[in-house]
């Protein structure tokens, strides 16, 4: 079974060393996909493109442009997610805010990610956890424990450089782990199987959920 | 098919001349709109209500009878009435009033439409929208359909042995309409009861609208009220019409940009694209509405937004007016023309809920769990 590897990625130069970090990780989660036997396809947002869509989006009373639902399709229905972002001000930048913002609330439920950040130096490195961290947590995100930080110093040779290949390496083992293991429980062996699936239940918020709670039920819940 | 306007009430400024309209001004100018779209011939004018800056319209029955007054034909209808803040006794007691002044021409659409710090203005808390929206409802039919109530629930102070007064004209309720944008709950809940839905249709693109719509009409029939395509739907639509869509858009455009709502935003032609905005010539508007019954299947009322983003009052009139002459007319034929034999044409009204009689299921206060009980 092929598994869905989807990268966002934020930086806003062209070329950019946001989407360096990101291609970096995106091979190396493939690489460690196929080496556990299963195949995979890598589909890159770089939200750049998706500036304007993303302001339109939240100008329009949150009705979404054509691409940010794309996109968002993207996002709900990969295995796994690699998310990169430059660090602006302390934080990860606006532009991926926006985006982590017009996604539905359930549309990452239990999604293995990994959380990059690009910076000038090295004292930016808490941004992972300080920010990415808590921001995908929230989001129920399964985050793995390896996140990878480049400041400008790693992307050389030497100390930096190794250093960096090495946490690659790490995250992406990790998180080639989960999306392998992303197939579900073997039916009968859990109390109910609905229990374990509906904390994975994602939505992409671009449609209409059509399975409605009877009215009965709604009226019932309030003793008329 | 009835055609009409719906009103949010904003007071805003002209971004043309920089003048804003004082509250009163916007007022009368809401009750001259309402005034010329029964002079054109439009069938509903529906106001919405709002209780917070920059909206007047906080007292809709108050302004509905006073239009009521100055006309004859126009049905007077609401978009919205506040289901979750305002005690369903109030509700049923002001529009009952209504009726009987209005003479039946009454019909009101519920909603939720609360900006959250509203809920706290009214002892309300936002968090219990829905549930506040079910139970209010279910008491308001019941006040309205059963002379003494005997209640308790878990948003109001019981009642016992209450009889809501003025009881409705002829002991029949005025139709209501459910109106939701985004929430499932609320067409499950036109569709147990057989109300109508509106989906306000605005601000979302068609598809968004018709998966609510047909929502809406697949739970219709299964409550057993009739074929799905037989559900009794309402859209919103907006539009600003001139001789020629350069025109149109020319004057128009300082309106959208600095609109309350979408303003500074996406450009018009983004808007234009995404939802039912038309901005053009009347052919345009005419297609384009033609164009929603394709998407949410033949439907009973169609109201429009022409009153909005700091319009002046004189430019709303000649839109209403040309809306009224070279659209409506033009509508309702195609509209009858497309629409199959079984597929009701308008919603109910007074006239034809007083001629179906007291038996009907229009006066059960659960019809569905009448239906289901039968069955």
């Amino acid at each position: 079974m092929s598994r869905r590897i989807v990268v966002i990625t934020a930086g806003l130069s062209r070329p950019s060393s946001t989407r360096l970090l990101a291609d970096r990780l995106a091979d190396a989660v493939g690489a460690e996909v196929s080496a556990r036997g299963e195949s995979v396809e890598v589909e890159v947002i770089e939200l750049r493109e998706l500036a304007q869509d993303l302001a339109t989006t939240m100008t329009a009373g949150g009705m979404p442009t054509g691409r940010v639902k794309r996109a968002r399709d993207l996002v709900t229905s990969a295995d796994g997610l690699i998310a990169v972002t430059p660090v602006f001000t302390a934080s990860y930048s606006g532009l991926f805010k926006m985006f982590m913002d017009v996604l539905d609330t359930d549309a990452i439920n239990g999604m293995p990610v990994v959380i990059a950040a690009t910076a000038g130096t090295a004292r930016h490195q808490l941004v992972l956890d300080h920010a990415l961290r808590p921001l995908f947590t929230y989001l129920r995100a399964v985050v793995v424990p390896t996140g990878v930080f480049a400041a400008t110093e790693d992307f050389g040779g030497g100390e930096g450089g190794g250093g960096l290949a090495g946490r690659v390496a790490r995250a992406a083992s990790e998180l080639a782990a989960l999306v392998v293991s992303e197939s579900g429980s073997v039916a009968g062996f859990a109390a109910s199987a609905e229990e374990l699936v509906a904390p994975r239940r994602r939505r992409s918020g671009n449609g209409v959920e059509t399975d409605v709670t009877d009215f009965e039920t709604l009226l019932g819940e309030l003793g008329q | 098919m009835q055609l009409g306007l719906f009103s949010v009430g904003d007071v805003t400024m002209d971004p043309t001349t920089g003048r804003t309209p004082t509250e009163g001004e916007r007022i009368e100018a809401m009750t001259r709109i309402a005034l010329k779209a029964e002079e054109v011939g439009l069938d509903v004018f529906a106001t919405g209500e709002h209780h917070n800056p920059p909206f007047v319209p906080s007292a809709p029955t108050t302004h509905l009878a006073f239009i009521a007054a100055q006309t004859e034909r126009l049905i007077l209808s609401t978009a919205t009435t506040l289901i979750t803040t305002t005690d369903p006794v109030r509700i049923a007691e002001d529009y009952a009033f209504l009726q009987h002044l209005a003479k039946g021409r009454v019909d009101l659409m519920m909603g939720r439409g609360n900006t959250g710090p509203v809920y706290p203005w009214f002892g309300k808390d936002i968090r219990q929208g829905i549930p506040l929206a079910v139970e209010n409802y279910h008491l308001l039919r019941r006040l309205w359909r059963e002379e003494v109530v005997d209640w308790e629930g878990k948003f109001r102070t019981p009642l016992h042995g209450f009889t809501s007064t003025p009881r409705p004209l002829d002991d029949t309720p005025p139709f209501v309409w459910h109106g939701s944008i985004r929430s499932t709950e609320i067409a499950e809940q036109a569709a147990y009861y057989g109300d109508g839905f509106f989906h306000n249709n605005i601000f979302w693109n068609i598809e968004h609208t018709a998966q609510m719509v047909n929502l809406y009409r697949r739970r219709f029939e299964h409550y057993g009220h009739g074929s799905a395509d037989q559900a009794i739907v309402g859209l919103g639509g907006q539009a600003f019409m001139a001789a020629t869509e350069a025109e149109a858009k020319r004057t128009f455009r300082p309106y959208f940009d600095n609109a309350p709502v979408y303003g500074h935003g996406p450009s018009m032609e983004q808007f234009t694209q995404a939802t039912p905005l038309t901005v053009g010539t009347p052919e345009m508007v005419i297609e384009r509405t033609l164009g929603f019954a394709d998407a949410v299947g033949d439907y009973q009322r169609q109201l429009f937004l022409m009153d909005h983003a700091g319009l002046p009052i004189e430019m709303v009139l000649e839109q209403v007016e040309m809306l009224g002459t070279e659209v409506v007319p033009v509508l309702r034929k195609e509209f009858e023309a497309r629409r199959p034999a079984h597929v009701p044409s308008d919603p109910p009204t007074h006239g034809s809920l007083v001629a179906q009689g007291p038996e009907s299921t229009f006066h059960l206060v659960a019809p569905a769990r009448a239906a289901a009980a039968t069955s």
